[in-house]
């Protein structure tokens, strides 16, 4: 047997019109944090129904522990964890009956699961008597995440966990993930926010039902194909606007307190162009402008690759 | 006309024994693009629904637009734009029906609504279609757009990117400086922390009162911090 937890291959997916998945390959190996990073749209939702057995692929296929996803769906559902991107939990139970019931629909109890969830469990566990709608947004994903920890699954499938969640809650998360991550559990990620795919140990980047890019996050930025140089200025707007029409500007993107300007001379020395451009802002009527190399980041990976947003989603 | 977009004093709201917004006071300047930052649950939402004449105060103030959102809330409604992180357009009419309808909602003319709808549909590079058949971002940046056609002294937007696409978001803050440009003031919420790079000024809500607020260069300076992004989780989880 393959040494892969999840072996994607070829898989695709049609709505109607919409071409959700679009010949989607890749693997995640046992005991890997992988991260599927892309916005809305991307097909990451479509991607987790069908690795969690609850749609069939149009075409291709897919194994999730050794076990094909059409084939072989019972026996991959006891094995597995998955948390929706919508809250899946039953608002009018407590948050104790939450857990039991999920316990229970797998043969379990809360007891048998507690050790594996008590990092978690255990920060919410004072308000056990809850009804979970009462529950802060914080709160609910940790419940969220619990549930679909109760039964010892071997994998964990979780859609988009931080969606609307703020940054504090964010953060937090990911460090019990990758609590989970060190107790050897395999787990698939989706999520829009690119700071978190640094926390994970391989990502893929999605788009338009495809998969631009898959490696370390670390090492998706060293791919960048062109010279990139951070801006950093006041009257920002104007200066991202007059920038555009700056020679050889290949794009102009704000990025926190900067503007990543991005060359279209590949391999050119990014000192030269960080010097050509602070001349070309000064000649603008920009002042204290600073200009310098930079790395690229995942974001910038990002949106170098992804198709120019159009109108029709396919 | 007054020197302040929006004016807060001592804004609270309690829900029986919780208050949620705990006695909050600040000024937004017209042009201004604000950004309204909180952890979930710390009274972001509350507050906004009181600056829109959704839910009434405890006690204290607010006047938007120079209007008092308490005595003269139809007015202000009138003043105001708002956009919700909740799509509040009809999917299944075009653009150029909810453009119209939103313009009748509002009292514009039928002239009016036809030179607002041709140069909306041209700024954001748009063609009439079912608005529920345009992606994610593009709904965004219409509803952003709706919001605006009134022109409204100032404009309320609750979370209006969260999950769109590194590039559509970053268009989206293009319109939002457009519109600070013409003069629209916008007060704007979010969870991404480099967004609040790109407001003039921020304000981050603790437990029903604002922590802190300034330019985020100001603010990184006076807390010490590299980001806007460590100053939130330093301030929103102090242990």
């Amino acid at each position: 047997m393959s040494d892969a937890a999840v072996i994607v291959t070829d898989v695709s997916k049609r709505f109607g019109e919409t071409e959700a998945l679009a010949g989607v390959t890749f693997e995640v190996a046992n005991g890997e944090l992988f991260g599927l990073v892309g916005p809305d749209g991307a097909g990451k939702t479509t991607l987790f129904r069908i690795l969690t057995t609850l749609s069939i692929p149009d075409a291709g296929s897919a194994t999730v522990l050794g076990l094909d996803v059409v084939r072989d769906l019972w026996a991959i559902r006891s094995r597995v964890g998955y948390m929706p991107g919508r809250f899946s939990l039953y608002g009018d139970l407590t948050v104790k009956e939450n857990l039991s019931f999920f316990a229970s629909v797998f043969g379990t109890t809360i007891e048998k699961g507690y050790d594996l969830i008590a990092p978690i469990y255990s920060q919410i566990e004072p308000f056990a008597e809850r009804r979970a709608d009462a529950l802060s947004g914080g709160m609910k994903q940790k419940l969220a995440l619990s549930c679909a920890l109760v039964h010892r699954p071997e994998i964990l499938f979780l859609d988009e966990p931080t969606t609307g969640v703020d940054a504090v809650s964010r953060r937090e998360f990911w460090d019990q993930l990758q609590t989970l991550r060190s107790s050897g559990l395999t787990i698939v990620v989706s999520t829009p926010y690119m700071d978190e795919a640094m926390r994970c140990d391989r990502v893929a980047l999605m788009q338009g039902g495809r998969i631009l890019e898959i490696d370390p996050p670390s090492e998706i930025g060293t791919r960048y194909p062109l010279p990139i140089v951070a801006v950093i200025g006041a009257e920002r707007y104007k200066l991202l606007l007059s920038l555009r029409d700056a020679p050889h500007a290949h794009s102009v993107y704000p990025f926190g307190s900067e503007l990543h300007f991005t060359d279209d001379r590949a391999g050119f020395d990014p000192v030269t162009v960080a010097a050509e451009l602070r001349e070309y802002a000064v000649s603008k009527g920009f002042k204290d402008v600073e200009v310098k190399p930079m790395e690229a980041g995942i974001e910038d990976s990002f949106m170098e690759l992804m198709p120019p947003p159009v109108q029709r989603a396919s | 006309m007054t020197d302040t977009a929006i004016s807060v004093h001592n804004l609270t709201r309690r829900f029986g024994d919780f208050t949620a917004v705990d006695s909050i006071s600040f000024d937004v300047a017209p042009g201004e693009v604000f950004g309204f930052l909180g952890a979930n649950g710390a009274g972001k939402t509350t507050a906004i629904k009181m600056l829109i004449g959704l839910l009434a105060p405890t006690a204290g103030d607010a006047r938007v637009a120079g209007l008092d959102v308490v005595k003269e809330i139809e007015e202000v409604r009138r003043r105001i734009g708002y956009m919700s992180q909740r799509f509040s357009l009809y999917e299944d009419l075009t653009v150029l029906e909810n453009i119209a309808l939103y313009g009748g909602i509002y009292g514009l003319t039928n002239a009016e609504i036809r030179t607002r709808s041709s140069s909306m549909l041209t700024s954001l590079g748009l063609t009439d279609d079912l608005v529920g058949r345009l992606p994610l971002g593009w709904k965004q940046k219409l509803a952003f757009s709706v919001a605006l056609l009134h022109q409204p002294a100032v404009v309320f937007l609750d979370e209006p990117t969260g999950g769109v696409d590194p590039i559509t978001r970053r268009q989206f803050w293009e319109l939002i400086y457009a519109a600070a440009e013409r003069g629209t003031t916008v007060f704007v919420t979010t969870h991404y922390m480099d967004e609040a790079e790109y407001c003039d000024r921020i304000s981050i809500m603790v437990d029903g009162r604002i922590a802190t607020i300034g330019s985020p260069s100001e603010l990184k300076q006076k807390w010490g911090v590299p980001s806007i992004d460590e100053l939130f989780v330093r301030l929103a989880r102090p242990s």
